[in-house]
């Protein structure tokens, strides 16, 4: 059924049922929101949606407000933004003013509205820490409860998207504070270290450990590609800063996924760049001294080659076991970490090449 | 995935680890459960996460899947609970089905899978009221002597109650690492090329030899350095590591796999790849395989690359370079193409050195014959032009942002997001009568307790990648053992106690892990460490058609470190 409204003077037909904000959206008109996320349940709680109805005694929280037939809507009303900006205000006051430093200025939803309104830290606030900055051993996962907001879209992150109910709310007034469980360590409290709670986090209270100081939103380039780990296929945003990859950050329009991986899609990358990488050809000493396979006098060490020696090398082992023993007696094992076209390759080289069907790659183990 | 996650009203998960191996997958079966109301029956022996949100976990006797089943199956027939319409318009062969299922009373299967009856009854309620119900499976189902069995066993279920090609219903396998589908669509496998083209069947056959610039068998004499398409049937991993013993493999070439961890029972391997003439290996590691190797050459990262993935629900979707090369590794492909470009140089230079006509060569005129790719995206065209479930999946579509799942014959085909709705690839579904056949390994004196193997959340397979991950490595550094706390009592462990753990074959130490994740007489190992991987002890046993080891089932004794 439709209903007719007025937003901002604007008369709209919209479905009954829909949020002002909702619709709002729809007609692209702005309403800030800080506690709201498209993907999860609404809350009205940080009241940065507020927006004044004809005949209310209220602001009403766009977010949680259904639209009815009649129902006339502003959404930047003097008085409203006057609004929007003491709440600003009350949680800047109570929130430590270092985005000189913090890991995610940039990309901080709070940053970005206080810097919308203009809103300042009144200076009666913002008097020192009040927790314990990087509280949580979780590895993966940075808490600095001192920058929250209890937008508590952590909480439903966690609950709504990974169906895991570990963040909670503790005590109440200005005392009030997300914790973990019971107030426990985030693992004991049963986290999978998702790290869906940091992405959907709008401040730096959650934050991501292992690239803490190494770059910012605007420093870095996302790359959107596809998990290398389990058969899901996620995709999510690699996060490059000088030709390293940095971290990974979720990506909204992933087909499979949304915005949600796991840990080791999410935290698992950084073997990427480890030391240990193979990056140059390695063959053993004996092939290079013609002499035949051992291990006696050194002949099992590797050896650091050029690509053409290394590639020749091959070409002319296969080739004189093909021709000593016969295509069969070459098998390929191709990989379920490549990519289809390697595979495809890998295929083509064992049919057309050596002309053999000894090929089979590991998914049946 | 979607669909199941949306749509079916109850799920049947077996064998499958689901929210630690395919979490993300797994968290959506959650959120169904959780806020949907969905139902979900588990059965598995260990109390893994997810049993932790069942309306009702079965915990069978490992190795008893198909009892299982056709126990389940019985009570649904005997409550004619059954899809009559569906079984009557789209299946056959459903009366000899139903003669193997009437062997399966409830009590009898109780007896062999140590579920109890009223368990049963109400399972086979719960799937069967809930329609749809969507099956789910992975390894557990097919890592046994029986897999394919079980595989045809939950096919029966769900064409019993109709649950087959609808949307939140069929028989979903959970595909392992992440490009296993790609690397089966793309002709890593012995017996096909790529979509499943039979290497046996002679028009196929052809249709490559016309496309690659070879000649067909009957034009020449066979010479063992002629360029022909094998008809035969090739070797699978598991029959290629024996063969080196046999003398049957004389190479190998390995992209980018570890076997040495992923095999089973290590030693044997060990054995296998110390007497190979002549064995290349392509890694990002020098991984526990590397110390077989003749030759070592180092590919790349998925960050370093560009091309598909195809999932576990045949969605193709694009990888792309991040970064460069890291030092002077080099594009797989690349690689590949490189050898494939010398071998055939020197092949043919060999030919001539022997005097053999030039008809020997490959025809390089021939669409498809050559090599010189200049990208991914240019393999990508060859695959569309011989692949014809991806015919039409390009690079350029996919960049443009396009879903694609296969079949997706061409370039103006919307793709595939479900399988069978109408009919089954051969016609009608038919019905399998299947019976319990006993592992092949059974506990005894000696060895009285019973291994499962498999992953953790925190790590992958042979570990190579997750090992190397600082956080992941922080939160499971090592290899943790699970054994029941009755059994723990009896062996005197306490929370902080090693055990060794010996099979016929081998023996590990590591670290227990005493929990009732795992059922007494039963312990569960991973493989993600070298020092203590659970395939030292697993064994060789093959399922007769499928080649996988039965990896689920190792008789072993326990004993306190
Ligand atoms: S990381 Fe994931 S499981 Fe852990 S608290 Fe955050 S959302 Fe919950
Ligand atoms: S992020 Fe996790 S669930 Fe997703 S593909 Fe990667 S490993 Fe699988």
């Amino acid at each position: 059924m439709a209903v007719n409204i007025k937003i901002n003077g604007q008369p709209i037909q919209a479905e009954a049922g829909k949020t002002v904000l909702q619709v709002a959206k729809e007609h692209d008109v702005h309403i800030p929101t800080l506690c709201y996320h498209k993907d999860l349940n609404p809350t009205g709680n940080c009241r940065m949606c507020i927006v004044e109805v004809k005949g209310g005694r209220f602001l009403q929280a766009a977010c949680v407000t259904p639209i009815w037939e009649g129902m006339e809507i502003e959404t930047s009303s003097e008085k409203v933004m006057k609004d929007r900006k003491l709440t600003l205000e009350l949680m800047l006051a109570n929130h430590p003013v270092d985005c000189m430093t913090c890991d995610v200025a940039g990309e901080c939803e709070l940053q970005d509205l206080a810097y919308e309104y203009q809103a300042k830290v009144p200076a009666w606030g913002a008097k020192g820490t009040r927790y314990k900055v990087d509280s949580d051993p979780n590895p993966f996962i940075r808490v600095d409860m001192n920058k929250c907001i209890l937008c508590r879209r952590c909480e439903s992150a966690c609950a709504e998207i990974q169906g895991r109910n570990v963040w909670g709310v503790a005590k109440r007034g200005f005392e009030e504070v997300i914790v973990a469980g019971a107030g426990v360590p985030m693992l004991e409290a049963r986290c999978e270290s998702c790290g869906q709670c940091v992405a959907y986090c709008p401040t730096g209270a959650l934050s991501n450990k292992m690239n803490y100081g190494m770059g910012r939103a605007h420093q870095v380039t996302k790359v959107t590609t596809t998990c290398s780990y389990c058969g899901v296929g996620c995709q999510f945003d690699l996060l490059v800063k000088n030709n390293k990859v940095i971290g990974v950050a979720s990506n909204p329009n992933a087909p499979v996924n949304g915005m949600a991986l796991c840990v080791k899609g999410r935290y698992g990358y950084d073997y990427i760049h480890h030391p240990d990488r193979v990056v140059k050809p390695r063959v053993r000493r004996y092939l290079l001294e013609e002499r035949g396979k051992t291990k006696e006098d050194g002949g099992w060490d590797w050896i650091d080659v050029e690509w053409d020696v290394a590639l020749n090398i091959v070409a002319k082992k296969f080739m004189e076991i093909r021709g000593n023993f016969g295509a069969d007696s070459i098998g390929l094992l191709t990989s379920a970490k490549c990519l289809n076209e390697e595979n495809y390759l890998m295929n083509k080289l064992a049919r057309q090449v050596i002309g053999t069907n000894n090929i089979d790659h590991c998914a049946r183990l | 995935m979607d669909d199941v996650a949306k749509e079916a009203k109850a799920f049947f998960i077996i064998g499958s680890n689901t929210t630690e191996q395919h979490p993300v997958f797994g968290t959506t079966i959650r959120r169904a459960v959780k806020y949907r109301g969905a139902k979900l029956v588990v059965a598995d022996p260990r109390k893994i996460d997810i049993t932790e949100i069942a309306t009702l976990h079965l915990r069978q006797r490992p190795g008893t899947d198909i009892a299982l089943l056709n126990g389940l199956m019985y009570i649904i027939l005997e409550k004619g609970w059954e899809n009559k319409s569906f079984i009557d318009e789209r299946t056959e062969n459903f009366d000899e089905f139903k003669a193997t299922v009437m062997d399966y009373p409830p009590e009898k299967v109780s007896q062999i899978t140590n579920v109890p009856v009223d368990q049963l009854y109400e399972a086979a309620e719960i799937i069967a009221s809930n329609n749809p119900t969507a099956v789910l499976w992975a390894m557990g189902i097919t890592q046994h002597i029986v897999g394919v069995r079980n595989v045809m066993d939950l096919a029966n279920l769900q064409m019993l109650l109709g649950n087959m090609g609808k949307a939140g219903g069929g028989v979903n396998p959970l595909r392992g690492q992440n490009n296993v589908q790609g690397a089966c669509d793309m002709g890593g496998l012995p017996n096909v090329f790529p979509a499943y083209q039979p290497v046996t069947s002679p028009d196929v056959i052809e249709k490559f030899a016309k496309a690659w610039g070879l000649r067909t068998k009957d034009e020449f004499i066979l010479h063992p350095s002629s360029f022909i398409l094998s008809d035969k049937i090739g070797l699978t991993v598991t029959e290629m590591m024996p063969g080196i013993l046999e003398g049957k493999i004389k190479s190998l070439y390995i992209l980018g796999e570890d076997p040495v961890m992923s095999d089973p029972d290590t030693k044997h391997i060990r054995h296998c790849l110390e007497s190979i003439d002549f064995l290349l290996l392509q890694e990002i590691f020098p991984s526990e395989t590397a110390a077989y190797a003749d030759v070592l050459l180092p590919g790349i990262s998925f960050a370093e690359k560009t091309g598909t993935f195809t999932n576990t629900e045949r969605r193709v979707q694009m990888v792309r370079k991040a970064i460069p090369r890291q030092g002077d590794a080099r594009d797989d492909w690349w690689i590949t193409a490189e050898i494939a470009k010398r071998v055939l140089f020197h092949l043919s230079s060999f030919e001539e050195n022997e005097k053999k006509e030039e008809r020997r060569k490959i025809d390089e005129s021939a669409p498809w014959a050559k090599w010189d790719y200049k990208d991914t995206s240019a393999i990508m065209d060859e695959i569309n032009a011989l692949t014809p479930s991806y015919g039409g999946i390009t690079h350029a579509r996919l960049e443009a942002g396009e879903r694609l799942q296969w079949p997706c014959p061409t370039t103006d085909h919307p793709g595939t997001p479900i399988l069978h709705t109408k009919q089954f690839t051969r016609g009608k579904g038919k019905f399998m009568p299947i019976d319990h056949v006993p592992p092949a390994e059974k506990p005894d004196d000696d060895f009285p307790m019973v291994m499962s193997t498999g992953r953790v959340l925190y790590h992958w397979h042979g570990g190579q990648m997750t090992r190397r991950a600082q956080g992941l490595m922080q939160v499971y550094g090592e290899s943790l053992v699970e054994v029941n706390p009755d059994d723990a009592v009896k062996l005197g462990l306490n929370g902080k106690s090693k055990v060794r753990i010996t099979s016929r074959r081998g023996s590990i130490e590591a670290q227990a892990w005493v929990t009732d994740r795992v059922p007494p007489g039963m312990v569960y190992a991973n493989f993600h460490f070298p020092e203590s991987s659970a395939n030292e002890l697993t064994h060789a046993s093959l399922d007769p058609v499928a080649k996988i080891p039965e990896y689920k089932i190792t008789a072993v004794k326990v004993e306190l470190v």
